[in-house]
């Protein structure tokens, strides 16, 4: 069997031209899309491909606020045969400068042909020099589909052609590091990926899907919109920006349409149950929900907790609570819980836990700590846990998580070095920490240096650069990490650094100054900032700032200061 | 006369209300002192994350809504057009 991308979208629209497959929020009213309101969306952009000779297999870069234009453009390109990537839109607190660097190594490594954006964005192109670079062509949002007929009928889509193992898509996490490794994947690796996921999750005909999440992040671009589209079962799609500043619009959706599955990661649970007045949950109906899955930051019970009690008498099942762990270098998703059974809950001794050893049931008057089962890997997916060494480990002996499966990606796009060293022995090497425990997956920490807030993946190497980059602020002595916030469910970032002599009597403007940067130049907003004298820092023998032993001492001085 | 001064000390005393209780309870930096024209929204002073925390928290103390279609910067953006808001709602 081929699978092919625009093969499965134009059968679909083939079978079912008039299905209402998506409703999407625009300006506080939902529009409604059959299948055919799509393709003639993007056969719009297809046709501007086309026109502007865009080949089968460029990249092309979409910058698209998260509205019916992304949609169209994100399957003209499909069809077109070229590869789509979705770069996180420029929010109006980012600073222009440090956007466009970003967006520079992103072209530098990707060398897209096209960039579809909306005429907001105009002057931006400007800066970008981009004759220097591959980007040869850039299409309006608002320019698309003038002087050509409606219909897609005379058009060949190249798409078609795409061969199963060529790449369908890149997918790019946010901040410098992240714009820099594009996960390539296939349209095999995507539909192996599809149809695992789909019989782990029981599909019915029943199913509707609701999401608040952006398509760049694998979640959304995956359980969030390709599935539901590729697959018929019908999407109620919600921007972010719109979702985080009314979160019961997610509520009430999910009751008005009789929404049955929604993935949210770990933060959106405390979010939710927090920021969300009785007033407008007037009438809400939840009974529909079948799986709520927590997916793509350490999953906490104390959030589930909060989101049962919460929603409990709106008629939220407990039932509904699921997991999942991912990764966009798997397509999506390595296991699921929660969908016939309920998760499992391991409460393991803490001290065995935080040495990063083994995950021991705990005994009577020991520390614990309540584990959240991630469940059993899809049926495509395999799992095993090694040490440092690359020896397989046992049943509830902590290492690092590697993973196989025939939905694996292509490579970090144009960076072979870094995708061989992702993989030992056929395994991909996650950077995560966890444990098997009656086949289940557990997931206890990250090798990575790597903070995660509300889902997102953050570098801490581009916050400490960003920070270095502050008057005062000793070049080499910044640390940043994250540490768990148990009321947001989420982490929050400190950074902690020395300061040049002559700003030691102007402390508190540097603090501010890095607060300012930080918050311009990352998707972040700082929490603590720390001034340590000379000495507190611990480094490698190096002399590298040891970000693991850094964190464990501010975490230890602080909870012995209270 | 009067009604100005009353008015402007009305507008002070809610200036001041706002940043103790923003550096507080949204911040998280009592020691953090917020200027009137400071600007909020734009500058990821307060993140999207917080905006519902900021009209849950004007709703509580002042009893003015503000929709979740008015939290950009375009509306308000420093604790003195903030400030204008919640006089131009009250009343």
């Amino acid at each position: 069997m081929t699978f092919n991308f625009s093969k499965k979208f134009l059968n679909q629209v083939d079978k079912l031209p008039d299905k209402q497959i998506l409703r999407m929020l625009i300006d506080g009213d939902y529009k409604h899309l059959t299948y055919k309101d799509i393709y003639m969306g993007a056969c719009r952009y297809e046709r501007e491909l086309i026109k502007t000779d865009v080949n089968s297999g460029d990249v092309v870069i979409l910058i698209l606020p998260h509205g019916l234009d992304l949609i169209f453009a994100y399957f003209g390109v499909i069809l077109n045969g070229s590869i789509p990537s979705i770069m996180p839109f420029l929010t109006e607190k980012l600073i222009a400068e440090k956007y466009r660097e970003d967006f520079k190594s992103l072209i530098e490594i990707s060398k897209p042909s096209a960039l579809i954006t909306f005429p907001g964005f105009k002057d931006e192109i400007k800066h970008l020099d981009t004759h220097k670079s591959s980007l040869g062509v850039v299409i309006f949002s608002n320019e698309t589909g003038l002087n050509h007929g409606l219909d897609g009928e005379f058009l060949k889509h190249k798409g078609l052609l795409r061969l199963d193992n060529e790449v369908a898509l890149l997918q790019h996490s946010s901040g410098t590091t992240g714009l820099q490794k594009g996960v390539a994947l296939s349209h095999k690796a995507i539909f192996n990926q599809l149809e695992s996921y789909q019989a782990a999750l029981i599909i019915n005909k029943d199913d509707v899907i609701v999401s608040w999440l952006p398509l760049y992040h694998d979640m959304g671009l995956i359980a969030g919109f390709l599935l539901p589209l590729l697959y018929g079962i019908p999407l109620v799609l919600m921007s972010p920006f719109d979702w985080v500043k009314a979160p019961h619009k997610l509520m009430q959706a999910i009751s008005e349409y009789k929404g049955t599955l929604c993935w949210l990661p770990n933060f959106a649970y405390n979010f939710c149950a927090r920021k969300i007045r009785d007033r407008d949950l007037t009438n809400v109906d939840l009974s529909s929900l079948r799986a709520v899955t927590n997916c793509s930051e350490p999953m906490r019970l104390s959030s589930h907790e909060m989101f049962i009690n919460r929603f409990k008498p709106y008629g939220l099942k407990e039932s509904a609570l699921a997991t999942s762990y991912a990764m966009a270098e798997n397509v999506f998703a390595v296991t699921q819980a929660g969908i016939d059974l309920p998760i499992t809950y391991d409460e393991v001794d803490l001290i065995f836990l935080q040495e990063n050893k083994s995950a021991i049931p705990v005994k009577e008057g020991y520390r614990s700590v309540v584990m959240v089962s991630a469940g059993r890997p899809i049926s495509n997916v395999e799992v095993k846990i090694i040490d440092s060494t690359g020896n397989f480990l046992n049943e509830r002996q902590i290492g690092e998580i590697v993973i196989r499966s025939n939905c694996m990606l292509s490579g970090y796009y144009n960076r072979d070095e870094i995708t061989r060293k992702s993989f030992i022995d056929g395994w991909f090497k996650t950077g995560d920490f966890g444990y098997i425990a009656d086949q289940e997956i557990y997931i206890s920490g990250r090798k990575k240096d790597l903070i995660i807030i509300g889902g997102k993946n953050i570098y801490p190497k581009d916050l400490e650069t960003i920070a270095m980059g502050v008057e005062g602020v000793h070049p080499g002595r910044v640390v940043a990490f994250g540490v768990y916030n148990e009321l947001k469910g989420t982490e929050d970032v400190v950074i902690i650094t020395e300061i040049e002599d002559k700003f030691l009597n102007n402390k508190n403007k540097v603090i501010e100054d890095i607060r300012k940067k930080i918050a311009r130049e990352s998707a972040i907003t700082l929490r603590t900032i720390l001034i340590v004298d000379k000495k507190w820092l611990i480094k490698t023998s190096s002399g590298k700032i040891a970000r693991a032993l850094n964190k464990k001492k501010y975490i230890e001085e602080t909870i012995s200061n209270v | 006369m009067e009604r100005i001064e009353e008015s402007l000390m009305e507008k002070r005393e809610i200036i001041s209300t706002l940043q103790s209780r923003i550096a507080e309870d949204i911040l998280n930096i009592p020691e953090k002192v917020i200027t009137p024209d400071e600007s909020l929204i734009s500058s990821g002073l307060i993140d999207s994350f917080s905006l519902v925390d900021l009209s849950m928290l004007i709703e509580d103390v002042f009893e003015v809504r503000i929709d979740d279609t008015e939290l950009n910067s375009d509306v308000f953006d420093s604790l003195d057009q903030l400030a204008n808001l919640i006089i131009s709602r009250a009343k």
